[in-house]
């Protein structure tokens, strides 16, 4: 059971990296929001072994939903078609050797780091017994109000925005 | 047994892949896609610390980023749109009406 789990994880992990490649390197911006996709699913996967099923539906909802229709629509209205242009050989190689120092960088320091044990109260058991909405909910709307609130004025902020900046003429 | 590291690591991963696509596309949209998938290894990483300390905390903090990050396509599109419809281009070498 344990192995299958880890395969499983594996395998999840090989096709989130694979369609995060995708959408680095794919010639076509549709291709790589399709590919986008592919990964939103994979985390929401990842989130649902994690007992965080309503973050899973959250993430596919919003993310795989919303924000990605949101992209292609913009992109089909823009009507761009495939890049032709490609930036400066050494910029390119500039930036693989960042991301990938940074990449050891941090892995490195997660190996050296020792795992600390549990220190809160909620468990897979206690997210079965009162239920993941539940338990998000009690906590967002007791020790996080203030910030939810702001959240609220923040997406109001961001309507408003978007409408004057995209309208033609204001 | 998937332990904690395993997720962290694939984060890891994740996170440097969204910015080799930053660093190197040139079509503002996919960098703006290399964002979110930047924004999303790090939602990885606080849902996986969550369950493993057992602590709620890290999942709020998710829902804000995807607050955050919604607002963000919003007003990023928007701002794309408007400089389309100056410039007919996207390309982010393009963006450059503030340098002297």
């Amino acid at each position: 059971m344990e192995l299958l789990q880890l395969f499983f994880f594996y395998l999840v992990a090989f096709v989130a990296i694979l369609s995060g490649f995708c959408v680095i390197t794919c010639k076509n911006p549709i291709n790589s929001a399709i590919s986008l996709v592919m990964t939103f699913f994979c985390l929401a996967i990842f989130y649902v072994m994690l007992h965080a099923p309503f973050m899973a539906a959250v993430q596919i909802m919003v993310y795989a939903g919303a924000i990605m229709v949101l992209i292609i629509f913009v992109m089909m209205l823009l009507n761009q078609g495939s890049e032709v242009v490609s930036r400066y050989r050494h910029a390119v190689t500039g930036a693989f050797v960042a991301a990938g120092l940074m990449m050891v960088q941090v892995i490195i320091t997660i190996k050296q780091g020792d795992v600390s044990s549990t220190v809160g109260p909620i468990n897979s058991e206690v997210i079965e017994t009162v239920g993941h909405t539940e338990l998000i909910g009690q906590a967002m709307f007791t020790e996080f109000l203030l910030p939810f609130e702001l959240a609220s004025i923040l997406l109001l902020v961001a309507i408003v925005g978007a409408v004057v900046l995209a309208k033609r003429e204001v | 047994m998937i332990t904690i590291t395993h997720y962290m690591v694939l984060s890891a991963i994740l996170f440097s892949m969204g910015t080799v696509g930053v660093l190197t596309r040139k079509n503002a949209i996919v960098v703006f896609m290399c964002v979110e998938l930047m924004l999303n290894s790090v939602n990885l990483t606080f849902i996986a610390l969550s369950s493993h300390l057992g602590n709620m905390d890290g999942q709020i903090f998710v829902f804000f980023i995807m607050t955050v990050a919604a607002a963000e396509a919003a007003v990023g599109l928007a701002l794309m749109i408007a400089f389309f419809r100056n410039s007919d281009s996207i390309d982010v070498e393009d963006f450059s009406l503030l340098k002297w």
